[in-house]
C-alpha cells in the first residue's frame, strides 16, 4: 500500500481490552490539511482510535505511522505531543485560574524545563503567535479573563487555541460541540474548517447536523472497523450505515 | 514587551508595596523604639518585645515557604516543620561549638551535654561546626538535601494530595523521635542552650537581639522578592498550572515532577533559614521544633492569612502568633481550641483568609469598573 504523502497512516491495528477487540484491524489514512469527520455508535473505537495515535493506548498488532516514517508505536506520549500531533479531550481541560493568555502562553511550543521558564521572556514572536491564535480562536476581547470565567464553548475554543500553540502538524479533536449552544455550533464549525487545510484535522463527533455542516469526508467506526467511508450523503445512503448508526 | 507584561503584574500588585514598606518600617521603628526612647517612657521596646517580634518575623519567613509550597503550586506539606528545626539545629551547632571552654564542664571541645552523656570524643558530623560559615553551608545543605532526596521520591512515584500531607507529617515525627534519643548526638530531649555569643558578639545583649531582628527582617524581604518574581515568572504559571490541572499541564510537555521537586527544595531552605535565625533569637532548640503540630501550625497560618498571595501568609503569621502569645498568658488551656475553631471557621467562611476579606471589599468599592480579575492588556507588536 502506498502510504506517501500521507499525515496519518494506520494500518490494520487491533486493541484488545480481555478478550473484546476495541479496534479490530483498523486501517486509517488521513491525508495532508484534510478535515475528517469519524463517527460511530458508543464503543466503536473512535477515543480508542485517539488513544493509539497520541500513545496512551499500544495496540497488540498492526502499525501507526505519522508521516513519511515516523514509526507512532515506538514513542513516548510526550514525543508525540512534540513531533506534532495534539489532542483536545472530550471535556474541555483549561487552567482555569489563569488568564486565557496565561493559558496560550504556557502551551507554546519550546523548551519546558523549569530553568528556562523561570527565565523566559516572551518574545515579539512568541506574543504575535499568541495573538494570531487569539485571533483564530476567536477570543482577543476576552484574552485577560480568567479561564474559568469563560462559557463552556469558548474553554473548548481556548484548549483548541492551546493546541495551535503547540503547532501540531495533526489535530485530534474529542467531541468538540458537546454542550454547545446552536451560535457556538456554528462558530467551532467555521473554526475547525479554517484550521483544515493548514493542518489535519481529525474530528470525532455525535452531533450529526454538525458533521453535515463540515464534513467533506466521512469515517464511519463501527465494532473497531470501518463500516464506511466517503462524503456525507454517500455514507447517509449506505444501508449498513443505516442499519447500525443512523436508522435509530 | 515581556518586562512590559512583567512590569504590569508586579505594578497592580499593592500589596508587595504596602508589604515591603511595612517591613521596612518595623526595622526602623523598632530599634528606634528601644535606643532613643528611653525605659522610663511608656512607649520603650523592651528586649522581651524585641525577641518576640524578631520571633514573629522568623514565623512570617517560615509562613512564606509554606505558601509558596502550598498556595502556588498545591502542595500541602504538614513537614515544613522539620526543615525550620534542621536550619535551627545547624546554627545551634555552631552556638554550642562557640562556648567552648566557658561550658559547666570547661571542656573546650565537647558541648556539655557530651561531657554529661559521657562522650570521650567530638562525633563526626560535629567536626567544622566551629567555623560560622560551614555552619552555613549545613543549614542550607542539610536540610536541602533532605528535602531533594525525600521530594525526589515522592513525586516521583506521584505521591500527591493528602498521602503527601500524611508522608510529611511522617518525616518530622520521625526526626522528633531520632532528635529526642540520647545517641543521636544532639542534646537529646534537651536539644542546645545556654548559647554565649555569636561570632563574639554576645547573645544576652539586647543590641544584638536588634541586629538579629534586622537580619531577620532583610532576609524576609529578599525571600519575599525572589518568590514574588518566581510565582510571577513563566515557571509561576506552570506551577499555579499544576495545582489546578497536574496530568494536562503534563500533556502540554512540562516535566511536573522537577517542577514540584524545585519548588519543594526552595521552599524547605527558606523554612531552614528561617530556623537558623529563630534559634540565635530564642536562645534554645529542641526535638519538639521537630512537633508535628507546629508544622500544622504554620499552616493555619497560611489559610488565616489567605494563601496563594505570599504577604498574606506573613500578615497571617503575625496575627496568629499574636494572639497565641496574647491568650497563651490569659487563657493557656484555651489556645488549642481557639487555634482549632479559627482553622474551621476560616475554611469554611474565608477560603481566601484575612486578605481575600480585604480584596473583597476593596473591590466592591470599585464595583461596576473593574472585572473581578483582570491583567491589563499587553500590546501586541506590530511590524
Amino acid at each position: 500500500m502506498n502510504i506517501r504523502g500521507k499525515t496519518l497512516c494506520l494500518e490494520k491495528v487491533t486493541v484488545s481490552f480481555d478478550g473484546f477487540k476495541a479496534l479490530n484491524e483498523l486501517t486509517l489514512q488521513i491525508e495532508p490539511g484534510e478535515l475528517r469527520c469519524i463517527i460511530g455508535p458508543n464503543g466503536a473505537g473512535k477515543t480508542t482510535m485517539m488513544d493509539v495515535v497520541t500513545g496512551k493506548t499500544r495496540p497488540h498488532s498492526g502499525s501507526a505511522r505519522f508521516g513519511e516514517k515516523l514509526n507512532l508505536l515506538a514513542l513516548s506520549e510526550p514525543e508525540i505531543a512534540q513531533a506534532g500531533i495534539g489532542r483536545k479531550f472530550q471535556k474541555p481541560t483549561v487552567f482555569e485560574q489563569l488568564t486565557v493568555f496565561e493559558n496560550l502562553e504556557l502551551a507554546l511550543a519550546g523548551n519546558k524545563s523549569f530553568l528556562h521558564t523561570l527565565l523566559a521572556r516572551t518574545t515579539p514572536a512568541q506574543l504575535d503567535k499568541i495573538y494570531k491564535v487569539l485571533d483564530i480562536i476567536g477570543l482577543s476581547e476576552q484574552h485577560f479573563l480568567v479561564a474559568g470565567t469563560l462559557s463552556h464553548g469558548q474553554k473548548q475554543w481556548l484548549e483548541i487555541g492551546m493546541l495551535l500553540m503547540q503547532e501540531p502538524e495533526l489535530l485530534l479533536v474529542d467531541e468538540p460541540v458537546a454542550g454547545m449552544t446552536p451560535q457556538e455550533i456554528e462558530r467551532t464549525s467555521a473554526l475547525l474548517q479554517s484550521l483544515a487545510g493548514e493542518h489535519s484535522v481529525v474530528v470525532v463527533e455525535h452531533d450529526m447536523d454538525f458533521i453535515r455542516s463540515i464534513a467533506r469526508r466521512v469515517t464511519v467506526l463501527h465494532e473497531g472497523r470501518v463500516l464506511a467511508e466517503g462524503d456525507m450523503e454517500q455514507v447517509q445512503k449506505d444501508p449498513r450505515v443505516i442499519e447500525v448508526y443512523l436508522g435509530a | 514587551m515581556a518586562r512590559k507584561t512583567l512590569w504590569i503584574s508586579a505594578r497592580r500588585d499593592t500589596g508587595s508595596r504596602w508589604f515591603l514598606g511595612g517591613l521596612a518600617f518595623v526595622a526602623i521603628v523598632v530599634p528606634f523604639l528601644n535606643l532613643v526612647v528611653p525605659p522610663s517612657s511608656t512607649l520603650h521596646l523592651s528586649g522581651y518585645g524585641i525577641t518576640l517580634i524578631g520571633k514573629y518575623l522568623c514565623y512570617a519567613l517560615l509562613a512564606l515557604s509554606v505558601d509558596l509550597i502550598w498556595g502556588y503550586c498545591g502542595i500541602l506539606s504538614l513537614g515544613h516543620g522539620a526543615f525550620f528545626a534542621l536550619g535551627g539545629y545547624a546554627i545551634g551547632m555552631y552556638l554550642m561549638r562557640e562556648i567552648g571552654p566557658r561550658g559547666v564542664y570547661g571542656n573546650p571541645v565537647l558541648p556539655d551535654f557530651m561531657v554529661f552523656l559521657n562522650y570521650k570524643s567530638l562525633p563526626w558530623f560535629w567536626h567544622g561546626f566551629n567555623h560560622f560559615a560551614f555552619a552555613l553551608l549545613m543549614m542550607i545543605l542539610a536540610p536541602g538535601c533532605l528535602a531533594l532526596a525525600f521530594g525526589w521520591f515522592a513525586f516521583r512515584s506521584r505521591v500527591t494530595g493528602v498521602y503527601f500531607s500524611i508522608i510529611t507529617q511522617a518525616l518530622t515525627y520521625a526526626l522528633m523521635l531520632a532528635f529526642f534519643r540520647n545517641d543521636m548526638g544532639f542534646g537529646g530531649n534537651n536539644g542546645f542552650t545556654d548559647f554565649k555569643d555569636i561570632l563574639g558578639f554576645d547573645l544576652h545583649s539586647e543590641k544584638v537581639h536588634l541586629v538579629l531582628l534586622v537580619l531577620t527582617a532583610i532576609m524576609l524581604a529578599i525571600s519575599y522578592i525572589v518568590c514574588r518574581s518566581i510565582v510571577s515568572s513563566r515557571a509561576g504559571r506552570v506551577i499555579r498550572a499544576i495545582r489546578d490541572g497536574e496530568s494536562r499541564t503534563r500533556f502540554l510537555g512540562y516535566r511536573v515532577e522537577s517542577y514540584k521537586l524545585w519548588v519543594f527544595v526552595f521552599s524547605a531552605v527558606i523554612a531552614a533559614i528561617a530556623g537558623a535565625l529563630y534559634v540565635p533569637q530564642i536562645g534554645i532548640i529542641n526535638p519538639s521544633e521537630f512537633s508535628p503540630l507546629n508544622s500544622i501550625e504554620a499552616v493555619v497560618w497560611v489559610a488565616v492569612g489567605g494563601r496563594g498571595t505570599l504577604y498574606g501568609a506573613v500578615a497571617g503569621a503575625v496575627l496568629v502568633n499574636y494572639a497565641k502569645t496574647y491568650l497563651t498568658t490569659t487563657i493557656p488551656e484555651a489556645w488549642y481550641y481557639l487555634l482549632g475553631a479559627l482553622f474551621v471557621m476560616v475554611t469554611l467562611f474565608l477560603p481566601r483568609g484575612i486578605i481575600g476579606l480585604m480584596s473583597r471589599t476593596e473591590r466592591t468599592q470599585k464595583a461596576g469598573k473593574r472585572l473581578p480579575v483582570q491583567v491589563e492588556r499587553p500590546e501586541p507588536s506590530r511590524k
